[in-house]
């Protein structure tokens, strides 16, 4: 690593779920921005140790929801009562048709609510994302197995190189390590 | 009744309360990383012999039946199929219910069952999940052949034909193109987007560079940070909470195909709860029948513990005798109606030429299953294997008795006729078989079979409050219990 990298954060590393849950405590308290915990598997109630609020997803999803109804109805009552009446064994064509569109409305609230949790949610989580300063540390490749591990921005306003790191060491941080930006030194250097 | 107040309880003595623990999901307190590697190790590690030697006769069956069955009817015409003047429907639309009721059990086990949070669907949701993706594959061959000229299926679609005519949207087919491809994509999902957590985990053992870059595309770069967890999570429960009334409406709207209509036997109310619960009845059978063996050659006996496949062995016995409540108020109903045609559409089906398929179909559905009654039949797998077995058939012999028994004498007797299938319509069902046997091999081979992240989750030692008030809980009963002396 050359000395001009430019510093992601630190990452620290924790015993297990209920340690990690207690050092978000203390991060979130001592008033920290640019953090995350990383984990193998979601820990229950950690959203409230990390005083992240609510995703916003279901708004995202009401809308595309809405968006597959209001298209269902227009195709099916547009196609069917405006620009093609078929007048199968004497049903009508007009605004009673309605109910025999149902189960195109429900399916197509269903698909467009499908699609948009998947691009929603996406978009949400910043993926893809191929290259992220984490992946330089060696150690961070046990996030997914069974690591569990704490990384405080260097972008964050109360970061500091010496208050962070005996922040994450009173907490029992171990294996503190320092992330550096290797894109921003690529950059750099090609300059 | 004492007065005593709880807070002398824990200052007096250790009073040992025996508390009944909840069985264990996963056997022998095992550790995150064996979890991992145990799951990974079946994608990185040589397969077994043994499943080369399935592997490669399911290949040679989906080839020969699939591609070479279809392709001969592509050529020839949908005539070399048994379905002939009335029995139009045939084999093809038997087959294209029967796979997609299986399809119906990996979103049950993935949606319904995580709203109602049992948590022993972590166990087996990928899997089941997987077999959705392929039996409704399967499923979407028939319909697509069947219409004739393939190259015209376009027809489906919601664009007006050269004619300018559109789709008829009140027709129950039109509904069911709608709620197939839409329970195929949303299903889809919500593989994959459960999936990537566990993609991660690959690319990060990855020992050789192929497999790092092939698992780092398809896990988006994934990282694990709780702010990663806490959209995904809710990502997880809207895709369940959507997919609940999606998979009870998938077979619903398939039974619309038969219960709209005016045809004695099919023209009845009872139908979508009588398909759903059959769908999932004939799902849950086809999930044990291909993950107990999956278990036994890859050793996930501490994964999939007896507890799953006892749940399973127990859902089976409940949907079974659903079933068979419902064939029983079918034919209640066609005596109570007094309709002439209804009554003997039933007098037909159990006493006619095809009485055969009308005794397989309730032996095998509702009374095979009766032997979950007791404990000992389903400790014992090779029970279990069996009675899975006639589950399958027999679901396939419903859909047989309720389409071509009813289309072989409709109001006409100039239309009667015995049906019998041809040997492609027998090719072209292995062939699908083959071709589910053989996708599933190799989802077993590429990606993680069992959905490690919520496996990894379902360990106590993950709650975040483990091993705090482990006392807590004993002093709290014994409080309790003297409350109550």
């Amino acid at each position: 690593m050359s000395k001009e990298a430019k510093i992601y954060g630190y990452l620290a590393e924790f015993a297990n779920a209920q340690e990690i849950y207690h050092a978000a405590e203390k991060i979130r308290d001592a008033k920290y921005s640019r953090w995350d915990c990383y984990s193998a598997f979601p820990i229950h109630g950690l959203d409230a140790a990390m005083g992240l609020k609510r995703s916003k997803l279901p708004i995202f999803v009401l809308c595309g929801a809405t968006l597959g109804f209001i298209t269902a109805i227009s195709l099916a009552y547009i196609t069917q009562v405006i620009i093609y009446p078929t007048v199968v064994q004497a049903k009508p064509a007009n605004l009673f048709t309605i109910p025999a569109f149902f189960p195109i409305m429900f399916e197509l609230t269903i698909l467009f609510s499908g699609f948009t949790v998947l691009f929603g949610v996406l978009g949400l989580m910043k993926l893809p994302c191929f290259h992220h300063p984490l992946f330089n540390s060696k150690q961070f490749s046990r996030v997914t197995d069974d690591g569990f591990f704490i990384a405080i921005e260097a972008a964050d306003q109360q970061f500091s190189a010496e208050a962070t790191r005996e922040l994450l060491e009173s907490i029992g941080g171990t294996n503190l390590e320092v992330v550096y930006d290797e894109v921003v030194e690529e950059v750099q250097s090609k300059a | 009744m004492s007065t005593q107040s709880p807070s002398n309880v824990s200052s007096q003595s250790q009073v040992v309360i025996p508390v009944l623990e909840r069985e264990k999901l996963i056997l022998n307190n095992r550790s995150l990383s064996w979890i991992s590697n145990k799951v990974c190790g079946i994608i990185e590690n040589k397969q077994p012999a043994l499943w080369w030697a399935l592997f490669i006769p399911c290949a040679l069956m989906a080839l020969i039946g699939v591609v070479g069955g279809l392709s001969y009817q592509v050529f020839s015409g949908v005539g070399v199929w048994g379905n002939s003047n009335r029995v139009m429907w045939g084999w093809p639309i038997v087959n294209f219910v029967f796979w997609i009721g299986i399809g119906h059990a990996g979103t049950l086990i993935s949606a319904v069952l995580f709203l109602t949070r049992q948590n022993w669907r972590t166990s087996i949701n990928r899997a089941a999940e997987a077999m959705t993706i392929f039996a409704v594959m399967c499923a979407g061959i028939y319909p697509v052949f069947h219409v004739g000229r393939v190259w015209m299926v376009w027809f489906l679609a919601p664009v007006p034909n050269s004619n300018a005519i559109w789709q008829n949207f009140k027709s129950p087919l039109l509904w069911d193109v709608f709620a197939i491809s839409t329970y195929f994509t949303v299903s889809l999902i919500f593989w994959y987007l459960g999936m990537v957590p566990d993609l991660a985990t690959i690319r990060d053992r990855a020992t050789t560079k192929i497999r790092q870059v092939l698992y780092g595309i398809f896990s988006l770069g994934w990282r694990g940070g709780n702010r990663q967890w806490s959209h995904y999570e809710m990502a997880y429960l809207i895709l369940a909470g959507i997919s609940t009334p999606l998979v009870l409406s998938v077979h619903s709207i398939v039974s619309f195909d038969f219960a709209t209509s005016i045809v004695p036997g099919w023209h009845t109310t009872i139908f979508p709860p009588y398909f759903v619960a059959g769908a999932i009845f004939g799902g849950f059978a086809m999930v044990l029948t291909i993950m107990i063996p999956a278990r036994y050659i890859y050793g996930l006996q501490d994964l999939i513990t007896m507890k799953h496949i006892d749940n399973m062995a127990k859902i089976i016995l409940l949907t079974g005798t659903i079933v068979g409540y419902a064939y029983l108020m079918e034919l209640f109903i066609a005596f109570y109606s007094g309709a002439k045609y209804e009554m003997d559409a039933f007098t037909f089906r159990i006493t006619g030429p095809y009485a055969w398929a009308y005794i397989a179909m309730m032996a095998l559905n509702v009374i095979s299953p009766q032997i979950f009654w007791s404990r000992k039949m389903r400790e014992n797998l090779w029970v279990i294997m069996a009675v899975a077995g006639c589950v399958n058939a027999g679901m396939w012999f419903e859909r047989f008795v309720i389409i071509d028994t009813t289309l072989a004498r409709m109001f006409l007797p100039g239309d009667w006729k015995y049906f019998s299938p041809s040997a492609i319509d027998v090719l072209t069902f292995l062939g699908t078989m083959g071709m589910f046997l053989t996708l599933f091999l190799l989802f077993l081979r590429f990606l993680p079979c069992i959905n490690i992240a919520e496996v990894k989750w379902t360990l106590p030692e993950s709650d975040p409050h483990y091993g705090e008030d482990a006392n807590d809980k004993v002093k709290r009963v014994a409080a309790y219990q003297k409350e109550l002396s």
